[in-house]
């Protein structure tokens, strides 16, 4: 059904005219034209397409439009505080914990949302906290690092 | 005659070919100092003609603009395994500039010279002593314009950071971006500029972290699915269920009654295009469509009888002494039968592409490993001369050996061509499963036996359809013969319901697991530490030397399998890069379940331009190797693929991951080898042969999954 959805998007507000039925992957990659946020799997399979909304980890493509009313939507681009990285961006880069890139995305929206619930998180608690996203370049070890890293460094918040 | 003649015009044919296009690289490219130069062998008259023909006499240039910057021209591409960074650090480093000076432009077929594609481990390879050269000599050219402009001899000037200046009088300088402004000269590399010796290097062999980081932990990195044009269309494509089905009839009339859809219906081409891609996918679910599909021939459990039914045209690729006679000599003979399933290259981005044509011109913006192969794919789909179509190549979401079948670029052209807009196909995962290239089903057999003292005797070694990379052994065997059947792991047809293709280290993952499994079977037999009996019957130094080290790094114990302490040991060669790999697993009987603990891995490259991009390398053949050796293989009914996402066909995760343990053997004053694939070639060896010691249970077929293991258990006990 058509509905004018509103939201907080990257801080400022969005008001869309859509179809409610449809997925925010597919509202954000097209209609607002931030393809930061990747298709992977389209099943809430890989974690690609990972936003936070209300700074919860959520999958996207999963997500229609009819369930955003209200809330704000953070994306890979709105990450950062404008030039300053957030720790979890300026830990990737620091470990290289990527590689071709396509899942980086989704990692690192994962690992904010999960850093706000575990500040001080064992090894074995952020392998679990990133455990359903996928990666085929085979970064997982440096990412772990390098979410570790970011949990060290967010002490102070962001 | 008749045939040099042919080949003669040919070459008249390329060399006017080749003006045209250094003219029009020229003006696409500017001003300032250009300097062609080539890179490894340049292609043969009949790949080039393949190619309908690029330059004779470069394959590759670099440019120096007023504003200081230097830009490389090459049609490689970057999907993850990182030239953008080692490139760039040859160059700047024999240019005595700023690495971050250096521009990478790669992949875009008007842009940059003709490249057969980017696989093989090559790119740093094959570009090191050109790239350098290349390098070393603009400098030479550099320096000889800085002498004209300071009026000081070119032998009392030194160069830093992209300034050349006065030994005796630093303030007396002039920058790399002076000395180009206004300019318009154009040299071709000579091959005489001496390059750097290893205790010159500056920036090569020193670790850089990639220079895409920043772009990529933003998400400002553009994929080809991420290209935006004004009107374009998201196109979704009607799809049979299996790989042999017909159409027979489709029904496209509640589909078009979705908002402003477009349907695209041309033989057997159906489509659903609209400027939402969601509603694209909603409109395709409305088409009705009718199939027939023939009875299934086999599947994923019968296709190994039906490939060595269909193997033919054995091709001996090794041979040392006479197998029959170190057969009849040897001691103790072993025959093993090893097995290999498909797998998917599962890159995180699904191909995909956008076109558009104008004025008689298409442009593409594809995910491909290959875009000057992906060109003329579409010139053939459009019925274009190659001239009119060029293919611009984002960064790539991984690649594999996976993107070199560009189906999607030519489906986007002619759907952009059919519906006047410019086209989007990108494909869903199932898509991406379906039309994957899969590294093909395998059987290899292997006969070989050892002498009364223990030392390998005999080596009858037999691969089918795996390819034969990897398929020689580097034993010290004195009688053997290495035979390959069906090599080669390309096509669509053959005996495989679908295509199959190159995946990482083709061929050399599943002849590495064969041939480093039946030689621990004979350790065992032989009553002789795994390691211990390799460098008994090895000579090759290099091989030597990354065993050794691994099991130094590993801190290895000399013990005969099984020794219940689940460790095993494997080594190999790939592009070039001896690499050897000890491993610690542990096996829960009662499940069968296998858990890679620790993975030690040593690697001689020769000179390693960025000691962190290749680790990294390596972790990532590592970790991405678990899932093949594991778990992952596709299951299939004739040409119907059963795996249609990541529920079904398991990747590697981060539960999986071991402590990963990575170390060089250093040989700096040797060229580069390659480092994108050959770690990968041990994980299914190491991993059996770890499980073997751990339970003494062999699993003789990948993946090994919990079932397989099992089995094994089973045997054993009967």
């Amino acid at each position: 059904m058509d509905e004018t959805v509103q939201f907080t998007l990257n801080g400022k507000a969005v008001s869309l005219h859509v179809d409610n039925d449809r997925m925010l992957l597919w509202v954000l990659r097209t209609d607002l034209e931030l393809t930061g946020t990747k298709y992977g799997c389209g099943e809430g399979l890989c974690g690609s397409c990972t936003v936070l909304i209300d700074g919860e980890a959520v999958r996207s493509c999963q997500t229609p439009m009819k369930s955003v009313g209200g809330k704000h939507v953070t994306t890979i681009e709105g990450l950062a505080k404008g030039e300053v990285l957030h720790p979890v961006q300026q830990a990737f880069m620091a470990h290289d914990a990527l590689q071709c890139g396509y899942c980086t995305p989704g990692m690192i929206m994962t690992a904010a949302g999960f850093l706000s619930h575990h500040p001080h998180p064992s090894r074995g608690e952020i392998t679990m906290g990133m455990e359903n996203n996928l990666c085929r370049c085979g970064a997982h070890k440096r990412i772990i690092e390098a979410v570790a890293t970011a949990a060290k460094e967010m002490e102070g918040g962001f | 005659m008749r045939k040099h003649h042919h080949i003669d015009a040919e070459a008249a044919a390329l060399r006017e070919t080749f003006e045209i296009d250094r003219r029009d690289f020229l003006k696409l490219a500017g001003g300032g100092i250009v300097l062609f130069f080539t890179i490894g062998e340049l292609p043969a008259i009949a790949q080039q003609r393949q190619a309908r023909a690029l330059p004779t006499d470069f394959n590759a240039f670099l440019r120096i603009t007023e504003n200081g910057r230097i830009a490389c021209y090459v049609g490689k591409i970057e999907m993850g395994q990182g030239i953008v960074t080692s490139l760039a650090q040859m160059l700047a480093d024999e240019l005595d500039t700023a690495l971050e000076s250096i521009d990478m432009v790669m992949g875009d077929t008007d842009l940059c010279p003709w490249d057969r594609g980017t696989f093989g481990s090559l790119s740093t390879r094959s570009f090191s002593p050109a790239l350098r050269a290349a390098g070393a000599e603009a400098r030479l050219v550099l320096l000889e314009l800085a002498s004209e402009h300071l009026s000081v001899p070119a032998a009392n000037l030194a160069v830093e950071n992209g300034i050349v200046f006065e030994k005796d009088h630093p303030q007396h300088r002039v920058s790399y971006g002076e000395l180009a402004h206004g300019r318009s000269i154009e040299r071709h590399a000579t091959g005489k500029a001496v390059v750097k010796k290893f205790s010159e290097f500056r920036i090569m062999n020193t670790s850089h972290l990639r220079r895409d980081g920043r772009e990529k932990v933003t998400g400002k990195t553009v994929y080809a699915a991420d290209m935006r044009l004004p009107g374009m269309l998201y196109a979704k494509i009607l799809r049979p269920p299996s790989h042999a089905s017909k159409l027979v009839d489709v029904d496209i009339a509640e589909a078009k009654l979705v908002k402003d859809v477009v349907i695209i219906h041309e033989g057997t081409l159906v489509a659903a295009l609209h400027r939402l891609p969601d509603m694209a996918e909603y409109a395709l679910s409305k088409i009705k469509a009718r199939y027939e599909t023939p009875p299934t021939a086999f599947d994923d459990n019968t296709v190994f009888d039906h490939l060595l039914k269909a193997a033919a045209g054995g091709k001996i690729v090794a041979q040392q002494g006479d197998i029959n006679k170190g057969k009849a000599e040897s001691a103790a003979i072993v025959t093993s039968t090893f097995l290999d399933g498909y797998k998917a290259h599962a890159a995180m981005e699904p191909h995909a592409a956008l076109a558009v044509i104008e004025n008689g011109k298409a442009t593409v913006w594809a995910s491909t490993q290959n875009p000057f192969t992906c060109k003329e794919e579409i010139a053939h789909e459009l019925g274009f001369s190659s001239e009119n179509v060029r293919v611009i190549t984002p960064y790539v979401g991984g690649g594999f050996g996976g993107k070199t079948r560009n189906l999607q670029a030519a489906e986007a052209a002619r759907l952009a061509q059919l519906s006047g807009k410019p086209v989007q196909v990108a494909y869903t995962r199932k898509e991406e499963f379906f039309f994957d290239a899969f590294r093909p089903a395998a059987v290899v057999t292997i006969t070989s036996g050892i002498d009364a003292l223990g030392k390998m005797s005999a080596w009858e070694y037999n691969v089918y359809f795996a390819g034969d990379r990897g398929a020689a052994h580097f034993y010290t065997i004195p009688n053997a013969v290495t035979t390959a059947f069906d090599a080669s792991v390309n096509g669509a047809e053959g005996p495989h319901p679908f295509a199959t293709g190159a995946w990482r280290a083709p061929g050399n993952n599943t002849n590495t697991f064969a041939r480093e499994s039946q030689i621990d079977i004979m350790a065992s037999k032989a009553g002789v530490d795994p390691i211990e009996f390799r460098l008994q019957n090895m000579t090759d130094k290099k091989m030597r030397d990354v065993l050794t080290l691994a099991a130094e790094k590993f801190g290895w114990v000399a013990a005969k399998a099984p020794s219940k302490r689940g460790i095993g040991v494997a080594c190999g060669i790939d592009a070039g890069t001896p690499v050897a790999a000890i491993a610690e697993v542990e096996v829960d009987a009662s499940t069968g379940t296998v858990r890679v603990k620790r993975v030690v891995c040593v690697q001689d490259m020769g000179l390693v331009v960025n000691p962190e991009g290749a680790t990294i390398q390596m972790e990532g053949c590592i970790t991405m190797g678990l899932g093949y050796a594991l778990s992952e293989h596709v299951r299939f009914k004739g040409g119907e693929i059963m795996e249609e996402n990541f529920d079904t066909y398991d990747i590697p995760r981060f539960s999986w991951l071991p402590t990963i343990e990575t170390a060089f053997v250093t040989d700096n004053e040797a060229p580069p080898q390659g480092g994108g694939e050959p770690a990968i070639i041990l994980m299914g060896a190491v991993i059996a042969n770890a499980v073997y010691d751990a339970v003494g249970a062999r699993v003789f077929q990948l993946p090994i999954t919990p079932a397989r293991v099992k089995e094994a258990l089973e045997k054993n006990v009967k």
